[in-house]
């Protein structure tokens, strides 16, 4: 049996192979829009790699987390800004 | 926020193939303190991510385990953004604390990212580039029986596709703009390669492989639900849950501009044992040309050889660097973007991402300065590391040199410094 972790994402709890990025996490339940560009268009990840800041999110409150460089851990809560 | 401070005779930035190479050969006669940085959170690039835990490939494999065999120090999840001295770099560490990293021999084995076009519905959820699809399924995102396009230009085109089967998604078809006739040359020119060739081959098998073809337009509200493709006259909708599209690759310069090494024709410049214009800063694996895993490894492997003083040995490398040289330029030949594809974005087509400016704001504009000063264009927090590929292809402009930091860093990261420089 895989290690997992659970946290939450916009409330909801997702379970995910521990090592998971939160990007994964965000997408596994369902969501899409990560956040809201300047003019108002939903966004999420791009280059999955750190580099296009698309997928940024508020994780435990701290705004601006990139989604995909992030490893998820237990007990995190994710909120999207979509 | 206090500053920490790591010193080493030898620093790596970027632990893919190159960095990991580099680091291995420098640290292999146990003279020296190796320090490997990276922005990501473990070690292995984005060819083999997650594979030091989990390796999937017998490189993979027998690299990490070389790599356990020597002392080196590995700094993840911190990321480079500035040179506060010649020999003195700063990163920020995730948990948003600054690492002053002070060195005597420096590698940039910065990698490379993908090229990205914009088109009618590129900036849609579920639009990504091949490469992060694939990244966010390493990264534990499930694909099983989704339906996904692969689409742009390049060899992870297909590398992606197979990747994907294998995690159980429904790759619908994979659309590459490189002309038949090129793609068949390439094949060809592989058959002294029989390595890549049955690589290559394995992963065509049982796809839906279309040359000449490109995505026009994805379509959906919210989110993606369909995208239309063109192959000559032939135009076609097909639905499906994600479209993952990059067109092949562009080496990651800006550490390298930031410390004044030279850089031309889009590629760091470096002379025989991979070091730069600026003494004892070296730079191998794909910031000195999009060449693929085996090239990256052993530039990585000159240049550690190299630092060590081992340059007997580094000159039994050239050869092989030479033949996968060879290759690259075959791949890059290959690959090149057909000028059609710059017909691809409308005028209310979002180009730079960041700032949402779209095409028809950029085009009277003479160079990327112009656009950038009039428009904000790449001043978000990308700061042009998607648009810029994009617009050196579209309007041919020159993206200019790079200024510190070269990644958005907290204010108390800049601020640390300037309150030292103060004091001294």
């Amino acid at each position: 049996m895989p290690e997992t972790v659970r946290l939450s994402v916009n409330g909801e709890t997702v379970t995910m192979p521990a090592g998971s990025t939160v990007a994964a996490a965000i997408l596994k339940t369902g969501e899409s829009a990560f956040r809201v560009s300047v003019s108002g268009e939903a966004r999420g990840p791009l280059c999955g790699m750190g580099i296009c800041f698309e997928c940024r999110v508020t994780i435990d409150g701290e705004p601006h987390c990139r989604s995909c460089q992030t490893i998820c851990r237990n007990g995190m809560d994710v909120r999207t800004d979509g | 926020m206090d500053r920490s401070r790591h010193e080493c005779d030898a620093l790596i930035v970027g632990a893919g193939p190159a960095g990991l190479a580099a680091a291995f050969r420098a640290a292999q006669d146990g003279r020296r303190r190796v320090t490997v940085v990276d922005d990501s959170p473990d070690a292995g690039g984005q060819i083999w991510r997650g594979e030091r835990r989990e390796p999937r490939s017998p490189e993979a494999r027998a690299w990490f385990q070389r790599l356990r065999s020597v002392k080196i120090e590995l700094i993840n999840g911190a990321r480079v953004f500035q040179q506060v001295e010649p020999r003195k770099l700063l990163a920020e560490t995730y948990d948003g604390g600054v690492c002053e990293l002070v060195f005597e021999n420096l590698v940039l084995a910065t990698g490379a990212r993908e090229r990205f076009l914009p088109f009618p519905g590129w900036t849609m959820p579920n639009v990504m580039g091949a490469g992060g699809l694939q990244a966010l399924v390493k990264g534990g995102l499930p694909v099983e029986r989704r339906r996904i396009v692969i689409a742009g230009s390049g060899p992870l085109l297909l590398a992606v596709a197979g990747y994907l089967r294998d995690h159980g998604a429904d790759v619908l078809c994979v659309a590459e703009q490189a002309s038949q006739g090129k793609v068949m040359r390439f094949g060809l020119g592989l058959i002294n390669n029989a390595g890549k060739l049955s690589q290559a081959y394995s992963f065509l098998k049982g796809f839906k492989y279309l040359t000449d073809c490109w995505v026009t337009e994805a379509q959906g509200d919210e989110s993606l639900k369909s995208v239309l493709l063109r192959r000559g006259g032939k135009r076609w909708s097909v639905s499906c849950d994600y479209l993952a599209c990059g067109f092949h690759l562009v080496p990651n310069l800006e550490l390298a501009e930031l410390l004044g090494c030279d850089v031309a024709g889009g590629v760091v410049r470096v002379d025989e044992f991979q070091q730069t214009s600026v003494p004892q800063v070296y730079s191998a694996g794909e910031s000195t040309g999009i060449g693929g895993l085996e090239l990256s490894l052993v530039e990585g492997e000159i240049a550690g050889l190299a630092i060590a003083g081992r340059h007997d040995e580094a000159r039994r490398l050239f050869p092989a660097r030479a033949k996968q040289r060879r290759f690259a330029d075959l791949l890059n030949r290959t690959f090149a973007l057909r000028d059609e594809l710059k017909t691809l974005a409308e005028a209310q087509t979002i180009v730079c991402r960041c700032e949402d400016i779209t095409f028809d704001r950029l085009r009277g504009h003479d160079s990327w300065r112009a656009a950038k000063l009039q428009t904000r264009c790449g001043m978000g927090p990308c700061q042009g590391r998607i648009c810029g590929s994009a617009v050196e292809f579209l309007f041919d402009w020159k993206t200019e040199s790079v200024r510190p930091p070269i990644l958005p860093v907290r204010v108390q990261s800049l601020a640390t410094k300037r309150h030292k420089n103060h004091e001294e």
